[in-house]
């Protein structure tokens, strides 16, 4: 492990627990966004079943869309993000610390919650389970695709609804697998090919995220 | 021959203003014809009747909808890569006329497929991952309008263009899956046997696309280079002479 | 020839709607780009013609 990857990432979780009123607002939001779903549709049980997993999905994916702007903004705001940018380090480690405090401090909280929510969807410990392993696979693409447009829209006017309009349509290979692997594990054709596919997913946003981040930010601090 | 003479932002301006006029008169032309066969020469289908000749402007519209997003996804390859600002003017230029290609094809798809299937949308992969398409192109433009330094815009509109265009694939595959697993609007686009006057017509009308996307680029990217280059002497001089006739 | 009359042709077969709205606002919208783009090149000249102006106007004084 790289010592810039190792120190951004003990730095950045330190300050993502200093503001946890930050956090917990993006996940009560996560919560609320969820829970208004029944008052819309309706209490059917039946129905409640069939979207459940859905409406976690979208509601996670709009709380990870709401956090993402913090990303890389305090740092823009305070200088560290250009000294930085001028120092030895190579980007593409610290990129990926931040990317990875910030999922820890956002994605993973959703997914801890995520169980709960299932619950009062009415969904079975089974599907409970496959829900939650889903969205611990996913959201770490959404941060990472969500990073992308995080580091392009940095310092913009109107950047969050910019950055919506940016990741979502990005995204939405990431909700059909994640919100589908609990439909086919219901159905009975199995999880394997959905996991393979968001972990496969996975690795490749792994692999080409943090350097189109890193060359983001770069072409925005120029 | 040197391409590389063509990627000065002068010449490519000239060239630009010669070719121009050219691909708008072969796409009139070809549009001509290319109507001709669509409301004349091709006959009725015998099970779609009259409402097929939508076709003629459907498919090319959304050929050309993925051929300029290449096309953009391209030119900012190559402008990051060697750091051509022509490269950036032209993806700038591409990006309306492929929202508006991309527009058309969901508007006329909707069209044909209230007659023929009884209803304006279905979540079908092709008709979902066009409406993504669309989203990417409006990401594209919001983005490079909403940067004032200019040289950010271009480059951060480049790698949204390349982000967008390696999903591209993945947006398709994973919406086709999507759909095969949700049964519920299963639409059958199996071609009643082509007459091979419907497939001329409708190659002529997408050779048509081609020509008019080319002009209105040119013409759209001689407007970005001017605005771009108006420090340099050569562009100050255009700006006098073409401003006073303006 | 397809058609009988003038009235045939607009009407397609009782599909006159779904033809002609899909025709109409494709050649509307490209009626509409080619407008403002002609536009854009003259607002655009007219623009960089009234800085430039000013930029020798600055430098003069």
């Amino acid at each position: 492990m790289n010592n810039a990857f190792i120190a951004v990432l003990r730095r950045d979780l330190l300050l993502a627990w200093r503001s946890r009123a930050d956090l917990l607002v993006a996940l009560s939001f996560f919560v609320v966004v969820a829970s208004l779903f029944p008052f819309g549709v309706g209490s059917d049980p039946d129905q409640l079943r069939a979207i459940g997993p859905g409406v976690v999905w979208v509601a996670a994916l709009l709380a990870t869309l709401l956090a993402l702007p913090r990303m890389f903004s305090q740092d823009f705001d305070s200088g560290v993000l250009e000294q930085l940018l001028l120092s030895q380090e190579p980007p593409v480690a610290w990129v990926s610390a931040k990317i990875a405090a910030h999922w820890l401090s956002t994605g993973l909280p959703l997914v801890v919650v995520s169980p709960l929510l299932a619950l009062m969807y009415g969904l079975e410990p089974g599907a409970i389970k496959v829900l939650a392993l889903a969205l611990l696979i996913g959201t770490p693409i959404l941060s990472l695709i969500g990073a992308i447009g995080a580091a392009l829209t940095l310092g913009l006017r109107g950047a969050g609804s910019l950055l919506a309009l940016l990741v979502l349509p990005l995204m939405v290979p990431v909700l059909i697998f994640g919100a589908g692997s609990v439909d086919a594990w219901a159905s009975g054709i199995g999880l394997r090919a959905h996991l393979l596919l968001m972990g496969g997913g996975l690795f490749a946003a792994l692999a080409l995220a943090p350097s189109a981040s890193a060359a983001a930010l770069r072409i925005t601090m120029d | 021959m040197n391409l590389f003479k063509f990627s000065s932002p002068q010449t490519f301006y000239s060239l630009a203003g010669t070719l121009a006029p050219v691909f708008g008169v072969i796409a009139a032309v070809l549009a001509t014809v290319g109507l001709y066969i669509s409301f004349f020469a091709a006959p009725t289908d015998a099970v779609q009747g009259e409402v097929y000749r939508i076709i003629f402007i459907h498919v090319p519209a959304a050929w050309m909808s993925m051929v300029i997003y290449l096309a953009m996804a391209f030119w900012s390859a190559i402008g990051l890569g060697l750091g051509t600002r022509l490269s950036f003017y032209m993806a700038k230029a591409l990006a309306p006329t492929g929202a508006l290609f991309c527009f058309l094809a969901l508007w006329t798809g909707a069209l044909w497929g209230r007659p023929t299937w009884g209803t304006y949308w279905a979540w079908d992969a092709r008709m979902t991952s066009q409406l993504l398409l669309l989203f990417l192109y409006f990401g594209h433009i919001a983005l490079t309008n909403a940067i004032e330094d200019a040289r950010r815009a271009d480059k951060a509109g480049a790698i949204i263009a390349l982000v967008g265009a390696v999903n591209i694939p993945i947006i398709y595959f994973s919406v086709k899956w999507w759909n095969t697993l949700h049964q519920g609007s299963s639409i059958n686009l199996t071609k009643s046997s082509m007459a091979s006057t419907m497939l001329i017509g409708m190659l002529i009308m997408a050779l048509a696309a081609w020509a008019y996307s080319i002009a209105v680029t040119l013409v759209r990217v001689r407007s970005i280079i001017l605005e771009r280059e108006r420090r340099t002497d050569w562009a100050a001089a255009e700006i006098r002479l073409q401003g006073a006739k303006a | 020839m397809n058609w009988d009359s003038f009235a045939a042709f607009i009407d397609m077969g009782g599909r006159g709607a779904f033809v002609w709205g899909s025709y109409g606002v494709t050649l509307a919208l490209i009626v509409a780009e080619l407008w403002a783009l002609s536009r854009r090149r003259r607002d655009t000249l007219h623009r960089l013609l009234r800085l430039q102006q000013l930029d020798t106007d600055r430098s003069a004084t």
